[in-house]
């Protein structure tokens, strides 16, 4: 997948400290969503979602895998951190749920991440995840109009699936609240990325008949909380099955 | 010049309808047209979509061709047991790179089974009520990590001696189908070996794990070239068609002479005693498989029969409300834009 070519992953100058723990964030962001998509392999409801949803899937781990070797061993930080450690947040480690549930979660996060690279990608070389962001920001553009029409199809599709999608980007609603929060070391403009998902989003809601969800986007307790370690119930869980083959056998190469 | 009464009588054009009934062989035309089939069959030419062709090739094509298709897809499931639990990230990547590969190739298939004139959701309604099989290799459980190289080195290893001779098979799409299928297949293959080799070179612990599995994958995969040639029902005419190209005895004895080396290499040994080297034959003998199970396992009564239809059969209900979704915008956007047009 990357080759040496690949500036996104050439021979990468150490972090500082503060841009490390913004690579983690993202890191962990591409490598649990990831896990998740993964876990509809076998389930989609079309043969083309299959090969979507893996493609997604695996654009993102390939994602991951760079953010996180910039930070240290991906492995290593993969498999043997504890949920404390992980700095993701709590939307993409939310359960699949139905197609439209899953759906919810791609939209609302496809159009964060698709505006954050952008804005990486753009700040260019001082930024030290500007050659990621710039080859990671194409991948997520297509996410994103997955994401898209697959909202629109739904939303304006049957009364059943209109019902479905409405649910799921209500659901998640609570936790778009913490995308915004800034992440130190990363030089990015959170207000601006803000207001532009909320217009983003908002704009693909109403053509897909449905309009923006109401009620709070993130309380005390949830808004921020994954950023620092604090996750929600299902997040463990998947942890247990994505690493315990790894730490059944400590210092094994594979 | 017998092509050229093919092309004339059953041709593009020769005889509007739906694309499935071109060629459809019926009573008055069938010795002319017999004739010319028979020797472009001769001639080594391919046989393709609009060209007469007995209704017994279409119907043993469908058959083989959707098998095929629904082995493609019901094969995932396997493997993406192992996907959430894959040790390493590169060989998550690796294994989600495939399952992906396996989904195309089932495309690819459906397709190709389309040009003979059935619809995808007709075999995928025949495989879910247990009309149409797949290949008996999906019924085993993957128990280890160490299965899901076990798999692309013998699974995939004798799917690639299978299928490199169909793409020269006689009917066009299905072979051009394979040649893609095939450069992928051969990828997934070497990194199976590798991923085994990397854990018979490992610790005691993931050594052990690769044995077990090459000792539950050996005889199943020696399976999957079908029934011994005495009592294989479809190949006599399957190969007279060119549709086949060799006998499922010769397909597994290549195998068997592929895999000796190659487990040898890897330091690990296969679990039949009777396997030695036929200085006569210039072949390996190796013990007699037990065609019970393989009965059994294509009866229904496998491992994991049951599970691996009930899955395909849930996802397909579960996503039935997705699907109506699709239909229904696309036909409210095809109303849209006939208004549009009408009001212009």
């Amino acid at each position: 997948m990357s080759t040496a070519q690949d500036p996104a992953t050439a021979a990468p100058a150490p972090l500082d400290p503060a841009a490390a723990a913004g690579a983690l964030a993202l890191g962990d962001d591409a490598l649990v969503l990831s896990h998740r998509l993964a876990e509809w392999t076998g389930h989609a409801p079309v043969l083309e979602e299959e090969v979507a949803l893996a493609n997604i899937a695996l654009d993102l781990l390939g994602q991951a895998r760079t953010l996180l070797s910039l930070v240290g061993d991906e492995d290593e930080l993969a498999f043997l951190r504890e949920e404390r450690a992980f700095r993701n947040v709590q939307l993409v480690e939310q359960p699949n749920g139905d197609f439209a549930h899953t759906i919810a979660r791609q939209l609302y996060f496809s159009v964060y991440q698709e505006l954050l690279y952008g804005q990486l990608a753009a700040a260019g070389e001082p930024s030290p995840l500007a050659p990621l962001a710039a080859k990671a920001v194409k991948e997520v553009a297509y996410h994103r109009d997955h994401a898209e029409q697959w909202t629109l199809r739904l939303g304006d599709g049957t009364e059943t699936s209109h019902a479905r999608m409405r649910a799921g980007l209500d659901a998640l609603w609570r936790f778009t609240g913490e995308l915004f929060r800034p992440i130190g070391g990363l030089a990015v403009d959170w207000a601006g990325l803000e207001a532009a998902w909320l217009a983003a989003v908002g704009g693909v809601l109403e053509r897909a008949t449905l309009g923006l969800p109401e009620g709070p986007r993130g309380t005390g307790w949830s808004a921020g909380a994954g950023r620092e370690g604090v996750h929600t119930e299902p997040f463990g869980r998947m942890l247990a099955e994505m690493q315990h083959l790894h730490r059944s056998h400590p210092g094994a190469s594979w | 010049m017998p092509e050229t009464i093919t092309e004339r009588g059953r041709g593009p054009g020769a005889e509007p309808g739906p694309r499935s009934r071109t060629g459809a062989g019926t009573a008055e035309d069938a010795p002319q047209a017999t004739a010319a089939f028979e020797a472009k069959i001769a001639a080594d030419e391919r046989i393709e979509p609009r060209d007469w062709m007995p209704d017994a090739y279409r119907a043993t094509l469908v058959r083989q061709i959707a098998q095929h298709a629904h082995s493609e897809i019901i094969g995932m499931q396997p493997e993406a047991n192992w996907l959430t639990r894959a040790p390493s990230l590169r060989r998550k990547a690796i294994l989600l790179a495939k399952v992906q590969d396996e989904a195309g190739h089932g495309l690819y298939l459906y397709s190709a089974a389309e040009t003979l004139g059935t619809g995808r959701d007709e075999l995928l309604d025949k495989l879910h009520a247990g009309r149409q099989k797949y290949s008996s290799i999906f019924n085993y459980p993957t128990l280890t990590w160490a299965d899901v190289g076990a798999i692309g080195w013998l699974v995939d290893g004798a799917a690639i001696i299978n299928q490199v001779p169909l793409c020269r098979c006689s009917y066009g799409p299905y072979a051009r189908a394979m040649v893609r299928i095939c450069k992928e297949e051969s990828f997934h293959q070497r990194q199976g070996y590798e991923l085994l080799h990397t854990l018979a070179h490992g610790t005691p612990g993931q050594r052990a794990m690769a044995q077990d599995a090459v000792d539950r994958w050996w005889w199943p995969s020696l399976m999957m070239f079908g029934p011994p040639d005495d009592e294989s029902a479809h190949s006599a005419q399957s190969m007279a068609w060119k549709i086949k190209r060799h006998s499922n005895d010769e397909l597994r004895q290549r195998f068997v002479d592929i895999c000796v080396p190659q487990a040898e290499i890897l330091g690990l040994t296969l679990p039949d005693p009777d396997l030695r080297w036929n200085e006569e034959r210039g072949q390996h003998d190796f013990g007699a498989i037990d065609w019970t199970e393989f009965k059994e396992v294509l009866r229904g009564n496998g491992p994991c029969n049951e599970q691996r239809i009930g899955r395909r059969r849930q996802a397909h209900e579960d996503g039935a409300w997705v699907r109506d979704a699709a239909a229904a915008y696309a036909a409210k956007r095809a109303r849209a834009a006939e208004s549009a047009e009408a009001a212009a």
